[in-house]
């Protein structure tokens, strides 16, 4: 039987692309519907009744939500090939607790970035290098995050690169001047197929906010 | 079966639903080990060193290697001592399962963490929040004596925290916010845990923890007025 891979996403998420990156990686034919956010389809809700949000994931008609669950689903489904998490133990540990603490910190700061003003945007920034620099420090001078293998880390955290461009000019910062190591592990990142296939296009984030802040009701 | 010697350690807090869910999983699986209680108001040199990035509890030491984030460490015991599963095998179940225990610890948990420390109108609201969120977790119980199907599985072990955390606290907040008429799934959950030895033996004695519970909420309210 014909595996039946259907991806609900919103194209400048940063979860989306997560899925969409592990999907490339292992070569796997999908079905992508963009969704609206703001006007959710009935398929959403019935896929994701308890959270309705994005992305979600519909393999041969049943549904798995979140993304970093999603990766890690299609790693076990799809195993074989370009393995997304390592096979020992506690490297395989250390990759889910570094996806775990970017999944957790950084959201809930990013917005702040490009829809707070002042003091609040100014805190936002903050924390937003910090975390950002505890993650460089986890990647050293390694390639990506597991070593010379892409995988889980790299994916949890690349999807935020299209919005760099937003951050900075909406934050008046340089993300390079703090964490250059990020910029160049990135730009790593951005020449594999999977990535380059599945980042929207920065300039095309970058114009939407204004766009996310009217439908947001964000001043 | 371990040929070398195996050192394990688990820096933890007794009356933490995060290190005890570390506990029932190492005890079904029969893995020694030795438990530091840690004072998480005057942080140890090991448990700050052990994890730097949150400098919480649990941390799971292995051979003097650490693993921090209960949900993380549950994965990490289940990968390395494969007897007595806590997750399933098909990679389908597994996302579902993962899915509930984010859910319990991302949403239940924290919302639950209001009942105890707010008062009034915000308390009502977070009772009624919570409600809706169990309501969820009631639905997935039907026709099942466990979360993780016919025993007990990984949804389970993280769920302990509504069966001897939020439903305790029911005494001290003086609101039954899983009453058994709106919860009566969970109800027979609660009492198909209490069946299950590991469970007995790990969850916090009772008394103990009521007054804990009750000393914590005192302090919670002395901060928000």
């Amino acid at each position: 039987m014909a595996d039946e891979v259907i991806l609900l996403g919103y194209w400048p998420s940063t979860f989306g692309v997560r899925t969409r990156i592990a999907l490339e990686e292992k070569d796997i034919k999908f079905d992508y519907r963009e969704q609206d956010l703001f006007n959710k389809s009935a398929l959403l809700l019935e896929m994701n009744p308890v959270h309705k949000k994005l992305p979600v994931l519909i393999h041969n008609g049943k549904p798995v939500c979140e993304s970093l669950i999603q990766v890690e689903y299609i790693d076990e489904t799809w195993a074989g090939k370009n393995s997304l998490l390592p096979s020992d133990p506690y490297q395989r540990a250390q990759a889910k607790f570094w996806g775990d603490f970017i999944d957790k910190m950084v959201p809930g700061v990013v917005r702040l970035m490009w829809g707070a003003k002042g003091e609040e945007q100014e805190a936002g920034k903050k924390e937003f290098v910090e975390m950002l620099k505890t993650v460089e420090s986890e990647l050293g001078d390694k390639t990506y995050f597991g070593g010379e293998a892409f995988g889980y880390v790299d994916i949890a955290l690349i999807g935020y690169y299209c919005w760099f461009d937003a951050f900075e000019k909406y934050g008046n910062f340089s993300i390079e001047a703090e964490c250059p190591k990020i910029i160049a592990w990135a730009k790593r990142c951005m020449k594999r197929d999977s990535v380059a296939k599945s980042l929207p296009d920065s300039e095309k984030v970058t114009e939407l906010v204004p766009e996310l802040k009217k439908k947001m009701g964000i001043e | 079966m371990v040929e070398r010697s195996e050192e394990v350690k688990l820096l933890g807090m007794w009356a933490s639903p995060f290190s005890r869910r570390v506990e029932i999983a190492l005890t079904l699986k029969g893995v020694p080990y030795e438990f530091s209680e840690q004072d998480i108001t005057n942080k140890s040199p090991l448990l700050l060193q052990s994890n730097p990035v949150h400098k919480m509890i649990p941390v799971l030491l292995h051979n003097g290697k650490p693993i921090s984030e209960s949900l993380v460490i549950l994965e990490y015991i289940d990968d390395t001592w494969q007897n007595n599963p806590i997750l399933p095998q098909d990679p389908y179940d597994r996302a579902i399962a993962r899915f509930w225990a984010r859910f319990l610890d991302e949403q239940v948990y924290v919302t639950a963490m209001k009942v105890v420390g707010k008062v009034g109108e915000e308390k009502d609201a977070a009772v009624e929040a919570t409600r809706d969120l169990l309501k969820l977790l009631e639905k997935e119980l039907v026709g099942k004596d466990f979360l993780g199907g016919e025993s007990l599985g990984f949804v389970d072990i993280v769920a302990t925290l509504v069966a001897f955390w939020l439903m305790r606290t029911e005494e001290v907040v003086g609101v039954k916010v899983v009453p058994v008429e709106m919860f009566p799934e969970i109800h027979r959950w609660v009492k198909n845990l209490l069946d299950v030895d590991v469970i007995k033996k790990c969850i916090p004695p009772e008394d103990e923890h009521l007054d804990y519970i009750r000393a914590r909420m005192e302090s919670l309210k002395l901060k928000s007025v």
